[in-house]
């Protein structure tokens, strides 16, 4: 007998080992549960942080930019509007007013990580006989880069921009048959127009980011698009990436700025994750249900075909509460030898999903992000549940009246 | 010497304030001193088991006091009743009821492991001494499941006396037996008795065991109709 073990979890331990069969079918349901929690929690984890990596790092988390022109209706006086048609102007590249004093405000607060200013505007690349329409931004490299991790996505040349460079998308060099070192006829609809190096070449891993953005020094910017000391917008990245939305109406609320985080411009990548979550979430739900249920019910047979030995224990001086305590322990470890089967479960179907779940060149879909945490909670979840299940035939154990338990 | 067991007017009845209520038993009065080995006879249904259930704190009595080394006991909370039926009385069933998970010897130190009052080595030393007492200590890791029922329920016994109880109540514990395996049984407990001064209730159908020991209650209907004691026997029970 284990002496370090009390009568409760040695009563518990017996009557688990002894329905051998009856345990080891439980053991499988509650492990194929957790596998399921497992795997599901990992792929959606790793979905939405590796789609969220990305979007993080190929566009700011917030951008300030002019605010929208509008056309005020004439008034004759208050109320009485003259002309009934208010046609909505047209949107000049303008630049923000201020900049460098939003830019100076921007970089004095303490939620604020990084910020730049950019130009951007659209223009059409020209090599030879292929033209084709791009988006030139116009950047402060080495303040730039910290926002979107250009550098990262360099498969050809370097992330370095000189006042005659140009860094463009894989597609677009492919397009126009060019390569590191080729140079482009950039002109704008503002009559400018540059002779460009190709300097790098990168891959953002979206064919419409590859073929439309391109980025140059930001004077050259400024120049192409006739905006000859003024910014189109002002880049910031931020500490909680997921405050974003909360500081971008803090600043348009104080600034003559339009304010947008990553998280608006990306609204329906976020209903999708929330509808991702919910699901998942709900399917949790009702697997974890099905283990509860599951244990449950395995501890009510088992209260059943021991009711004699409760009522001998009450017999010999056993309280309700120790009664009810060797049924809790068994859900509890029920919950916990299953929840370490369906990790190792879990574990496995990951590994065998990144294994062959692959690209059509091989490479992976995405990084599998498996927190040890995962394993952890899972394991505390599935005992909790496990000691939740058991409560239920365990009160009844600990009710039975041991005279009628002993007579059967 | 002073009772150790006093029952006044105990009653019983069940399905109490219904139109079905039935009275069990009548308003038995009974005292029991330590150190004597009762038995308890009756016609099947009489009360015998109920009887029993009372005295040992299985069952309150409908109204009546029940005075164990004095104290009332009917008046006590369930978990006062529950640790005084753990300290001080043993029971051994007709039906061995071993818990066949546990082998001979845990089913011994399930009541001190339930008490959990002395440390392991004491109750495995006690445990042993019991199983050697009732001559099974070859088989203390046996499983109960695969012993015999003169075995199982020997085993028993050395359960029921596992907390050193001054009470023990045992109901038919030869009833399974083969008559060999009865007297063996029997024995043992006036072994026990002897040797220990150890109050043993016990109730059989059994004549011949019956006249064996000091003294012998007869109950019918609920009612005690009979209380006879034999000094004879116990004289030679332990001179012999």
């Amino acid at each position: 007998m284990r002496r370090w073990l009390t009568f409760a979890w040695i009563a518990a331990l017996r009557f688990l080992g002894e329905g051998r069969m009856q345990t080891g079918f439980i053991l499988g349901g509650i492990a194929i549960g957790v596998a399921v929690i497992v795997f599901m929690s990992a792929m959606l984890t790793s979905v939405q942080t590796n789609f969220t990596n990305r979007v993080l790092t190929s566009q700011p988390q917030i951008e300030l930019q002019p605010p929208d022109e509008v056309a005020r209706p004439l008034r004759q006086e208050e109320g009485v509007i003259e002309a009934a048609i208010v046609q909505r102007p047209t949107q000049r590249v303008l630049s923000v007013d201020q900049w460098q004093t939003i830019l100076t405000r921007m970089r004095a607060r303490s939620d604020i990580v990084v910020a730049t200013p950019s130009v951007s505007g659209s223009a059409l690349a020209v090599r030879g006989d292929a033209s084709r329409s791009i988006g030139v931004v116009g950047i402060e490299p080495d303040d730039y880069f910290r926002i979107v991790r250009l550098p990262d996505y360099i498969i050809a040349g370097e992330p370095s921009l000189g006042t005659d460079d140009i860094l463009v998308g894989i597609d677009l060099a492919n397009d126009l048959g060019a390569t590191v070192g080729d140079k482009l006829n950039v002109t704008t609809g503002t009559g400018g127009s540059r002779i460009l190096t190709i300097r790098g070449i990168f891959d953002l891993g979206s064919k419409g980011a590859n073929e439309r953005n391109t980025y140059v020094q930001l004077r050259t910017a400024q120049s192409l698009l006739n905006l000859i000391g003024g910014v189109t917008g002002i880049d910031l990245t931020v500490n909680d990436v997921y405050a974003a939305e909360t500081i971008a109406q803090d600043i348009g609320a104080v600034l003559p700025v339009k304010a947008q985080s990553w998280i608006m411009t990306n609204a329906q990548f976020f209903t999708a994750i929330w509808a991702q979550t919910l699901s998942s979430l709900l399917i949790r739900i009702f697997v974890g249900l099905s283990v509860a249920f599951g244990i449950a019910a395995v501890l009510v047979v088992s209260v059943l075909q021991r009711s004699k030995d409760i009522g001998i224990l009450r017999a010999m001086g056993s309280s309700r509460g120790k009664i009810l305590r060797v049924f809790l322990i068994q859900g509890g470890i029920l919950g916990f030898l299953g929840s370490l089967a369906g990790s190792a479960l879990g574990g496995v179907a990951l590994l065998i999903w990144h294994l062959y779940a692959r690209q059509a060149n091989g490479a992976e879909l995405f990084p599998m992000i498996v927190e040890p945490s995962l394993f952890v909670t899972s394991a505390l979840l599935a005992t909790l549940t496990g000691v939740l299940a058991g409560m239920v035939p365990a009160l009844r154990a600990a009710r039975l009246d041991p005279v009628e338990a002993i007579r059967g | 010497m002073a009772d150790l067991l006093v029952l006044d007017g105990i009653r019983k009845s069940y399905n109490v304030g219904t139109p079905i209520e039935t009275e069990v038993l009548h308003g038995i009065d009974l005292a029991m001193k330590a150190g004597e080995f009762v038995a308890l006879m009756g016609p099947s249904g009489c009360g015998k088991s109920t009887l029993l259930n009372i005295i040992g704190l299985l069952d309150r009595p409908t109204s009546g006091r029940l005075l164990i080394q004095g104290e009332d006991t009917t008046s006590l909370p369930e978990s006062a009743l529950t640790s005084l039926r753990g300290h001080a009385i043993g029971f051994v069933f007709q039906y061995h009821h071993l818990i066949s998970a546990f082998t001979a010897r845990e089913n011994v130190i399930m009541p001190m492991l339930v008490d959990r009052g002395r440390p392991d080595g004491e109750m495995e030393r006690r445990a042993d001494e019991l199983l050697d007492r009732v001559g099974l200590i070859k088989w203390r890791d046996t499983r109960a499941l695969n012993m015999s029922g003169g075995q199982q329920q020997r085993i028993a016994v050395a359960r029921a006396l596992a907390m050193n109880p001054f009470l023990v109540l045992a109901d038919e514990p030869t009833g399974n037996l083969d008559t060999a395996s009865a007297q063996g049984v029997f024995e043992l407990m006036r072994r026990f008795n002897l040797e220990r001064g150890t109050t043993f209730l016990i109730v059989t159908h059994n004549h011949d065991l019956a006249a064996q020991c000091d003294r012998i209650i007869e109950l019918v209907d609920g009612r005690l109709t009979g209380d006879r004691r034999n000094s004879a026997i116990r004289n030679a029970a332990e001179s012999g």
